[in-house]
Order: C-alpha cells, then sequence, then structure tokens
C-alpha cells in the first residue's frame, strides 16, 4: 500500500486513535496503577507496595475471596466445557447436516441467549428455577452458566466449521472410514483451533458474569464478581483493585493464549479450496 | 471372484434429480475391468455428478449401479472398493503426506506399522519420498496431485475415479502426468474412470471414451472412433475442430450421398443411417483432412478463396470462403511438404475432401 493511500495518511488519524486508546485504557491503567498503591485510600498515591496483593490472600475478606474464586473457576471450567461440548455437536448438526427444515430456526435457538437482554434472561432463568423448586445454590449458578456460554462456544466453532470443505470427510469416507471415524480423525481435528476459542470465549464470559449469577445464586454462594460487588458496596478498598488487576491478568493470559491457539494451527492456509463439484 | 467379462461398473437406466432439475438422464454403460474409461464433457454436464454416484456420495434417483455384478446402493461410501481422486485432491491438511497416504490403509484395518510402510511404497512409487513428513499446504500443487493419486491407489482400489486431477496443472506438468497416469493403470490393471473436459487429454490417455452433455450420454466409443466417426453435431464439435457445413441431400446412390453446399458446391460422402434423399443435414469435415491446391483435383475439387493464415506452430491453420458459400478451416502442417499448400490471403485456391473423411450428421 502506498503512503499516501494508507489510512495513517488521513487527517486527524493519529489524535483519533489516541482518544480511542485513553478511552479503552485509561481506566484498566488507573486500576492497575492504583492496585500497587501504599495507602488505604484509592486516590492518593504513597508508593509502591504490593500490600494489597497480600491482603487479598491474608487480609479480613481472603477467605472469602477464596471461596469465590474457587466457585468462580471451579463454574466457569465446567461450564466451558460443557457448552463447548454442546456447541461441536450443534455446530455440527447445523453446518454438516445438509438443508433441514428447522435449521434456522435451530440456529435462531442457539443464538437466542446472546441477542435477549441479559436482565431478562437472567429473571427468567430465576423464576425457572423458582417454578421447579430447584434450590438456589452453586448448582443453580452452574446450569445457568452453562446455558448461556452456548452461544460464545458455538460461534468460533461454527465459523471454523463453515471454512472446512466437505470433501474432506468424503475422502475419509471414500478411503473406508466409519461416519464416527471420519468425525473423529478428520473433522474434529480441523476444528480443534475453532474449539480452543470457543471454550476460551465461554471460560471468560462465564467468569466473568455478574447479572444471571447475582439473580440465581443462592444465599452464602458466591462468585468472583458478586463476591467483589458484595464488598464494593461496603465503600471501595485497594484491594478490589487488586483482584481486579489480577481478574485482568487471566483475561490477558486467556486472550494470548487464544491468539497463540491460533497460530498453533497446523493447517496453514489450505482449507479453502474450490468446491469439488 | 468375478471372471474378467463382468463390466468393472455397470450403469443400468441411473438418473439423478435434485428437485426438478435433472443431472443425469435416464443412463446406461459399462465399464469394463482394466479399462481407462474417460468420462468427457462440458462443464455442468453432471460427470462429477455420476462419479459421485458410483462412489456413493450421491443417492441413484432411478436406475441402479453394479460394481463387479452386485448392486451397491445401499453400500455407504467406505463399504464400496473404489477410491476417488478429487478434483481439489482434499488432502488431509492436518496430517503429514505418509499419515495421508496411510490413512485408507489403516481404516481397513491394517496395523499402523503395515500401512505406513505401505503408504513409504506408494510415496516411492509417485516419487515424494523425501516429503513424507511434510504437510499437503507445504507442496506444490503437482506434488499434492500425486500424493491424491498415492492415497487413493494405496488401499488398492478396484475402481479408482479421478475427477479432473490434472485441470490445476500447467501444460507441461499436465503432459507428464498424463503419461505417468496411464503408465500407472496399465501397471496396476486397477480401473480407472477419469473425469475431464479437455478433449484432447481424453484423447490420448483413454481407452474408451464416453462423451456427455447436459446429463446424457451422446456417444460411448474408442477414441479413434468418437473422432473420426462422431454420432452427432455436439461430439463432432467437442472433439476437436471440426468444419460443420449445412448441406441439403440431392441424391443417394450406392450408399453415396450427394450433399450440396451453398454457393452450388457439390460433396459426396458416405450416406449414414436415417439420410434420405431431400433432406438437410449437417457434413463434419475435420480441417486436417482438407487440402488446398492452384488447381482442381480430378476427385472434384470446390472453388475457394483465403481470407487468413494463422500460425500455431505445428500447424498453419488457414481460414477460408467457399464461393457464395459458407467458411471453412483447413489445418496444413507446418513443413516443406505443407509449405507446397500454402496461399496468401486473397488467393483463389480449390479444396478437395480426402476420399472417406467427410461426415454426414443428421443430427
Ligand atoms: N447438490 C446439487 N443440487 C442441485 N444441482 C446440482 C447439485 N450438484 C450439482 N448440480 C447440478 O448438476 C449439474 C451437473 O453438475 P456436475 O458437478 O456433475 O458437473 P460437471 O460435469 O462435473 O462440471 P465441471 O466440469 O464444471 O466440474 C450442474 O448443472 C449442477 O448445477
Ligand atoms: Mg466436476
Amino acid at each position: 500500500m502506498s503512503a499516501k493511500t494508507d489510512v495513517k495518511a488521513y487527517r486527524g488519524f493519529f489524535t483519533v486513535t489516541l482518544i480511542c486508546l485513553f478511552v479503552l485504557y485509561a481506566p484498566l491503567i488507573v486500576v492497575t496503577v492504583y492496585s500497587f498503591n501504599d495507602s488505604l485510600s484509592i486516590t492518593v498515591w504513597q508508593g509502591v507496595s504490593l500490600r494489597w496483593y497480600a491482603d487479598v490472600f491474608t487480609g479480613v475478606e481472603s477467605a472469602k475471596f477464596k471461596t469465590a474464586a474457587f466457585n468462580s473457576f471451579s463454574i466457569a471450567l465446567i461450564a466451558a466445557t460443557v457448552s463447548t461440548l454442546i456447541a461441536i455437536a450443534s455446530a455440527t448438526a447445523l453446518v454438516r447436516a445438509g438443508r433441514f427444515r428447522l435449521r434456522l430456526p435451530s440456529m435462531g435457538l442457539i443464538m437466542l441467549p446472546i441477542m435477549v437482554p441479559e436482565i431478562v434472561l437472567a429473571v427468567a432463568t430465576l423464576i425457572f428455577f423458582n417454578s421447579i423448586g430447584f434450590t438456589r445454590g452453586y448448582l443453580t449458578i452452574l446450569v445457568a452458566h452453562i446455558s448461556f456460554c452456548i452461544p460464545f462456544a458455538f460461534l468460533p466453532i461454527q465459523a471454523r466449521m463453515q471454512g472446512i470443505e466437505d470433501t474432506y470427510e468424503q475422502a475419509a469416507m471414500d478411503l473406508y472410514a466409519s461416519r464416527a471415524q471420519a468425525f473423529r480423525r478428520v473433522l474434529l481435528p480441523l476444528m480443534v483451533p475453532g474449539i480452543i476459542s470457543g471454550f476460551l470465549l465461554a471460560f471468560i464470559v462465564s467468569l466473568d458474569d455478574f447479572i444471571i449469577t447475582n439473580f440465581v445464586k443462592g444465599a452464602g454462594v458466591e462468585t468472583l464478581p458478586t463476591a467483589i460487588f458484595g464488598s464494593v458496596k461496603q465503600g471501595i478498598k485497594p484491594n478490589i483493585m487488586a483482584i481486579s488487576t489480577m481478574l485482568l491478568a487471566v483475561s490477558v493470559i486467556f486472550v494470548a493464549v487464544s491468539y497463540l491457539a491460533a497460530k498453533w494451527d497446523n493447517t496453514k492456509s489450505h482449507l479453502k479450496t474450490d468446491p469439488a463439484r | 471372484m468375478t471372471d474378467s467379462s463382468t463390466p468393472a461398473v455397470d450403469i443400468e437406466n441411473a438418473a439423478k434429480r435434485y428437485g426438478d432439475f435433472t443431472a443425469i438422464k435416464s443412463m446406461s454403460l459399462s465399464i469394463r475391468d482394466n479399462e481407462f474409461f474417460t468420462l468427457l464433457g462440458p462443464s455442468g454436464c453432471g460427470k462429477t455428478t455420476l462419479l459421485r454416484m458410483i462412489a456413493g456420495f450421491e443417492d441413484v434417483t432411478e436406475g441402479a449401479i453394479f460394481l463387479f455384478g452386485s448392486e451397491i446402493e445401499q453400500l455407504p461410501p467406505n463399504k464400496r472398493p473404489v477410491n476417488t481422486v478429487f478434483q481439489n485432491y482434499a488432502l488431509f491438511p492436518h496430517m503429514t503426506i505418509l499419515e495421508n497416504v496411510s490413512f485408507g490403509l489403516e481404516m481397513q484395518g491394517n496395523s499402523r506399522v503395515d500401512a505406513h510402510k505401505r503408504a513409504g511404497e506408494m510415496l516411492e512409487l509417485v516419487q515424494l519420498s523425501e516429503f513424507a513428513q511434510r504437510k499437503p499446504a507445504q507442496l506444490s500443487g503437482g506434488q499434492q496431485q500425486r500424493v491424491a493419486l498415492a492415497r487413493a491407489l494405496a488401499p488398492s482400489p478396484r475402481v479408482l475415479l479421478l475427477d479432473e486431477p490434472l485441470s490445476a496443472l500447467d501444460l507441461k506438468l499436465r503432459k507428464a502426468m498424463q503419461i505417468e497416469l496411464k503408465h500407472l493403470q496399465r501397471e496396476t490393471g486397477i480401473t480407472f474412470i477419469f473425469v475431464t473436459h479437455d478433449q484432447e487429454e481424453a484423447l490420448t490417455m483413454s481407452d474408451r471414451i464416453a462423451v456427455m452433455s447436459a446429463g446424457e450420454l451422446q456417444q460411448l466409443g474408442e477414441p479413434r472412433d468418437v473422432y473420426e466417426r462422431p454420432r452427432n453435431r455436439f461430439v463432432a464439435d467437442f472433439i476437436g475442430d471440426t468444419n460443420l457445413l449445412e448441406v441439403a441431400i440431392t441424391d443417394i446412390a450406392d450408399n453415396l450421398a450427394s450433399c450440396h453446399v451453398q454457393g452450388g458446391h457439390q460433396i459426396q460422402c458416405g450416406a449414414s443411417e436415417g439420410v434420405s434423399k431431400g433432406m438437410t443435414a449437417h457434413l463434419s469435415v475435420r480441417p486436417e483432412r482438407l487440402l488446398l491446391s492452384a488447381a482442381p483435383a480430378e476427385e472434384g475439387s470446390l472453388r475457394a478463396s483465403v481470407k487468413e493464415n494463422i500460425f500455431v506452430g505445428t500447424d498453419i491453420t488457414t481460414l477460408l470462403t467457399l464461393d457464395g458459400g459458407p467458411d471453412l478451416t483447413v489445418r496444413t502442417s507446418n513443413s516443406a511438404r505443407g509449405a507446397a499448400r500454402v496461399f496468401d490471403p486473397g488467393a483463389d485456391v480449390f479444396v478437395t475432401v480426402e476420399a472417406g473423411a467427410a461426415r454426414l450428421l443428421i443430427n
């Protein structure tokens, strides 16, 4: 691309870039920097220290945070795993089963949790659990998370699958593989980058969820977001910033892993070929 | 075991419809064992569809397909002793070349060690041993094509289906692969069903050719047969270059038809079946079977004038117009002998049709 037509040549490019970066990252930077503040106040800088990180693990609230972290991570792990499995099955059905009558409605149903306002979903889930007499607690959070994670896991898997020609499976079956073998030996390995990406997305979405969790959790069962919210209601202490920074770090790591997973894709750009017919 | 007279593939009144659209109209043809059989036809005529019906990827709407005498409609693709070289190769991108080639063998129940051993031999056969550990994306088009071939041949199928396997290759490589393929077919004795829309490729490689158009079989025969005795205008026009002249039959005597060409020209040719006096038909004459001369030949020549000479390397193509009639194309070999038969544009010449070269087509 020549320098003249390059987007960088547009007037104001630099300013707009700076504004965008500032709006996006200023709050995160403030939280991260002040989490290292050696002060009881959240606004007055008194030098660098790790005392609030220590406080998270040993302070008065540490027991509460540890349980919440365990709940959050175990729920995210299970919910992401289960929803990814469901998403693999649905993507296979919707992309590979040809045209069937309920294909579009099925797609819509799977995507619905993304479209519906989360508060509506939260209320609906709560009412549902109440009406079937399901005691609120860890399990209700888990079930709710599995259900709303499905579309997030589904999207990358489906996108990946659409890029895989069905001639690969046909070639496998032509070479004496049964349907199941063709799926396991050919389709599944080709889907792996989509699966990893879907899993990570579902994991992050589950880890991060507040509204639905807050509605369906039982008394005494907290995840990190609800625990943090509980603490903040009594005033923001710097230990909240330390926790937030750690959550931020987890997210960054996940994004990085997801990026590496895409790079690791051992099939290169060979997936898109002309259809055989 | 079946005896050698049982056809490898027997297609009986097989038809394929997609909703209202008929991709293959009721078609019957027999492919012999050990044959290099070619399906030839223009794009969209149903070649791939027919191949996929044999492989088991498409249902047969009507009729039946037999493989060595047994009906295969109920057999899924993985139960048919048929392998395919796909149009886009469809090499498994996540597997190495060796894993690709041994895939079929493993699926057949061979141990991994045995499968890899045999796959190694196949790679040697197609001269790709040194690439065994690469991924398909790291090979050139021609190399991928050979891997696809090795992969399909490794499980020793009884019939090999090849869907335009050479279409992605450049001319030189394609010629080399044509010879290699033909060789391989002779050596292995496997029945090859080869799909192409390149008539030259079909003529050079096949034992027999089935010419298709719009889902219908137009003609089935040996290359020479199809080229020299096309059954209808489509075949004459599709295979090789030809002059198609509209003619009126003025007389039939001794199985010879006198054909009247616009401009008052007369051409004699063998009367084919169904020709009768007074009807109009088409005459097909290959350009290389027309001779130009300055003076009329004694068998009777047509007067014409030269419009243009086109140099095509091995030949010189001359465009000319029959006096008061249609245009003709004549091909003369680019040699000292041929040079005597090439005339400058504007020259008045005589055209002679070689004996037996004209073919009368009624549809
Ligand atoms: N799944 C399908 N649904 C409807 N029509 C189809 C389908 N598959 C193929 N066809 C039609 O059937 C006809 C034959 O297709 P086919 O792929 O067999 O052609 P082909 O001879 O292999 O052409 P090419 O040389 O371009 O590969 C085409 O008109 C095509 O549009
Ligand atoms: Mg085709």
